[in-house]
């Protein structure tokens, strides 16, 4: 009996490990980002990563994207556009505007000071 | 609606009414949420939507109520990023403290071998419990904080595991220490493990403590060029004397500058003469003398003399000004060789997530007895080993300090990429005239094969070039000024670029140029090759004058070789690099000159516009060929290179053509700019081979892979030393850089 309920309990936790396993992949590796289209400015929140992470500007057009830091990790106190050669320091619940005139199309993504939180730029 | 925030000087206030005068004025201002005046520092700070509200809204909104403001200088909030960050590391300080001192009484009370020591109320599992609970919860919070907001976005960091990993621990203690007899039901030890989670949150915010003041000093470089600027200059308007903000001088402001004061603005002497020490802009130790019409650089040290000069360029078009930009665009940008660190962290954090559950499973279901124990200690060890951090900080760290350093140095380096290719170059280009030499030829020879006069001759020729704007035209006019001749009108004046030029004197068709002009007009040149081949074997340009088709004469020109030029190229060649001059110049001419600076590779009678192509010879030659030029007359050929550097100049046009800007004339740079690249990419390949090295070999220990065979597990407390340490020693390898000798 007592060999069996080890058995159980191990089959339970081999079905949690593997679900466990499963679930993060889903979680956090199969999630889709919605776009959000932006005219002349927009605002991302920056709290636990970025809100919106993928947004859509214009080519050629002057759009102001506004960074506000709610997040008081310090993990997120830059932001790095590196394909527009910005590095900017966002201090904690103000707003950072930065200008960009895209001169290209395509996906240029912005990230935290250590790469670990991801958004991106679509230039349509 | 996006708003900012900015602050600006604010002039004719004397009392608190003046305050609620503006403030009103400037609250009623469509576009403007806020305003706060403060007459102590006679400033306004203002929210405002700068899509609704231009500045020029805000300035004649404070002017109709009578007063003034400065919109063009915003002034930064005070140092808000130096406070923010101090206050950070104050209270990181006071948590890590805190929490290594409670951390460290649990593991007196529970460490066997420690523990018999230890006071016995600490090994009361309750007081322990008491604790440990600050540190989980008040210490730990950041932790939480960061990780909770992130799971609601579906991401995850380095928060993320170290939030599981402590939260783990803590709470499974929690329960061994409230129900002990369930725990001893299912036949395991009654031992709670509040040391791990309080020590590993201690140590893993000591690391982060660490890293932040390590972190700090890589932008060290900017803010040393920040503080340079000047805060007042002594203006000289309407016959007055008077010291003014900085903020406040206008282009054509006349500025008096006494020894010891710095430069405030960008523009040209007027009167006096002095030297001056520009070691902070261009790298130069030695200070540089100064007269007349010479240019003075903002925030350079005048030493001896007084002199005024006129503003020519302020605010954000000055060389600091312009330097700051360079660089900060520079460590914004991005290497290629932080791509792979970049798709691998993308995905990191989650597949260590993984490798905790597969860890738990698997001690769990073959593990040895205590089986619950070592699955959930060798999780949390997995949980808690994992440093994300170290690759995100392995490049660009290195790139901040790298671009910072080479600033200090005269060295601007457009980007990351710039930077990175630098160090495969094993070719460099040098355009001779203005780079290798000073680029101010003066008249040698004059040599007369007619019946006209030494001075008849230079007559015509200066005349001619008068209309030209070529160096060589320069050194004529000169030669012609100082020997008083007198220029004559010329009527179809027409340059032959890379040739020479033509015009009409008196119905004389003159023709002023090298053999290939003279060729090309079928002009016979057999009379003056021998005169010729001896002045170019002196290093000498030989320019032909002729008068309606027939040689009359010769003008040499010579130009001056830099001081530096031999060291430049012999720094190159033992880095082992094939240095190669180009130049418009003849074969012998070239040669002469290649051989006083040691150059062995010339590339001679090349027109400017063919440089490009002769770059691009070399690359499909595969060789990485860095460019060396002004930047302004060799802009094709600096943008085709691998690397294009611009040497001597500051000016936007040279900024803008090339990767990486020599401010100075030191020739020795070119080497100190590829050695800098050199030494950049060797610590950003040391940091990325510590970062990935470190994760790949620690994360299957931490696991207990080397159990089966040699007994050994990784406790979480030595996990999280371990992490720590190692975003430190990365962020420290970069610091290195800075005392690189380049």
């Amino acid at each position: 009996m007592g060999v069996l309920i080890m058995a159980i309990d191990k089959i339970i936790v081999l079905l949690f490990s593997v679900l466990g396993v499963v679930s993060t992949y889903w979680f956090f590796l199969l999630k889709k980002d919605s776009e959000v289209v932006v005219n002349d400015s927009v605002q991302i929140i920056v709290d636990g990563g970025y809100t919106p992470s993928t947004i859509s500007i214009q080519k050629n057009k002057s759009t102001a994207i506004t960074f506000l830091r709610k997040d008081a990790s310090s993990c997120l106190d830059e932001v790095v556009l590196s394909d527009f050669k910005i590095r900017k320091y966002l201090p904690l619940n103000k707003k950072v505007v930065i200008h960009l005139v895209p001169k290209h199309t395509g996906e240029f993504p912005f990230t935290c000071g250590m790469n670990m939180f991801h958004g991106k730029i679509i230039v349509v | 609606m996006s708003e900012i925030k900015k602050t600006f000087p604010i002039k004719g206030m004397h009392c608190a009414s003046c305050v609620r005068v503006i403030e009103r004025a400037l609250s009623k201002t469509p576009g403007i949420s806020n305003a706060v005046v403060n007459l102590a520092t006679e400033k306004a700070t203002i929210t405002y939507d700068p899509n609704e509200c231009r500045e020029e809204h805000i300035e004649s909104a404070v002017s109709r109520v009578g007063y003034s403001i400065n919109t063009k200088l915003t002034t930064q909030l005070p140092d808000e990023e130096k406070i923010e960050k101090a206050q950070i590391l104050s209270a990181l300080k006071r948590k890590v403290s805190i929490s290594l001192v409670l951390g460290g009484l649990i593991l007196w009370g529970s460490f066997p071998g420690l523990m018999e020591t230890a006071p016995l109320f600490l090994k009361n599992y309750w007081v322990q419990f008491l604790l440990a609970t600050p540190v989980q919860f008040w210490a730990g919070l950041e932790f939480y904080r960061a990780a909770i907001p992130a799971l609601r976005h579906r991401t995850a960091n380095m928060d993320t595991l170290v939030a599981i990993g402590t939260t783990v621990a803590y709470f499974y203690s929690v329960f061994v220490t409230m129900f002990p007899s369930m725990v001893m039901d299912i036949n395991m030890e009654v031992m709670p493990y509040f040391d791990v989670s309080t020590i590993v949150i201690g140590l893993i915010l000591l690391g982060r403590y660490f890293e932040a003041r390590a972190k700090d000093q890589t932008s060290d470089a900017i803010k040393k060029l920040i503080g340079l600027q000047a805060k007042t200059a002594r203006v000289v308007r309407n016959g007055q004397e008077f010291d003014i903000p900085i903020e406040e001088v206008v282009i054509g402001d006349v500025i008096r500058v006494r020894p010891g004061e710095k430069v405030p603005v960008d523009g040209i002497i007027l009167q006096g003469e002095s030297s001056v020490d520009e070691s902070m802009i261009t790298g130069e130790s030695i200070p540089v003398d100064k007269t007349k019409s010479d240019m003075v650089i903002g925030a350079t040290v005048n030493k001896t003399g007084t002199f005024t000069y006129k503003a020519m360029k302020i605010g954000h078009d000055t060389m600091l000004a312009q330097i700051i930009t360079l660089v900060q665009e520079a460590q914004g940008s991005k290497a290629p060789i932080q791509r792979v660190a970049d798709s691998i962290s993308a995905y990191f954090v989650p597949i260590v997530i993984m490798l905790a559950f597969i860890t738990f499973g698997v001690w769990y279901v073959v593990g040895p007895d205590p089986i619950f124990l070592h699955a959930m200690l060798n999780t949390v060890a997995v949980l808690i080993i994992a440093c994300p951090c170290a690759m995100g900080l392995a490049t660009p760290t290195a790139i901040m300090v790298g671009t910072g350093k080479g600033a200090a140095h005269g060295i601007l380096i457009r980007d990351a990429q710039s930077l990175e290719i630098a160090h495969k170059i094993n070719t460099v280009i040098f355009d001779k005239t203005g780079t290798l030499t000073n680029g101010q030829p003066e008249v040698t020879d004059i040599q007369s094969l007619s019946t006209l006069s030494s001075n008849q001759l230079l007559g015509y020729a200066a005349s001619i070039e008068k209309n030209s704007e070529h160096s060589l035209a320069y050194a004529i006019l000169k030669k012609a000024e100082n020997e008083n001749v007198t220029l004559q009108q010329v009527s179809k004046f027409k340059a032959i670029s890379g040739h020479g030029v033509e015009g009409y004197i008196e119905k004389k068709h003159i023709i002023l140029g090298n053999k290939r002009l003279m060729t090309t007009m079928k002009i016979a040149l057999s009379q003056i090759n021998s005169t010729m081949s001896k002045l170019e074997s002196e290093g000498k340009t030989v320019m032909i004058v002729a008068v309606d088709k027939k040689i009359v004469g010769l003008i040499a020109v010579a130009d001056t070789i830099k001081e530096t030029a031999r060291e430049g190229v012999e720094a190159l060649q033992k880095l082992g690099i094939d240095v190669i001059m180009i130049t418009g110049d003849n074969q012998q001419t070239a040669r002469a000159i290649a051989n006083k600076v040691g150059i062995a590779h010339i590339l001679s009678e090349v027109l400017p516009h063919q440089k490009e192509a002769e770059v691009r010879a070399l690359q499909a030659t595969g060789k990485k060929v860095a460019m060396v030029g002004d930047g302004i007359n060799d802009a094709p050929a600096l943008a085709a290179a691998d690397v294009g550097i611009a040497m001597g100049t500051g000016t936007d046009v040279a900024i803008e053509a090339a990767d990486i800007t020599l401010i100075n004339k030191d020739l020795r740079t070119v080497a100190s700019a590829i050695i800098l690249s050199r030494k950049t990419m060797k610590t950003i390949k040391l940091n990325l081979f510590w970062a990935f090295g470190y994760n790949v070999l620690l994360i299957p220990v931490a696991m207990g892979v080397l159990y089966p065979f040699f007994n050994i597990l990784l406790n979480p407390i030595l996990a999280s030393f371990a992490m720590a340490s190692s975003s430190i020693s990365v962020v420290t390898n970069s610091l290195l850089l800075k005392r690189a000798k380049i």
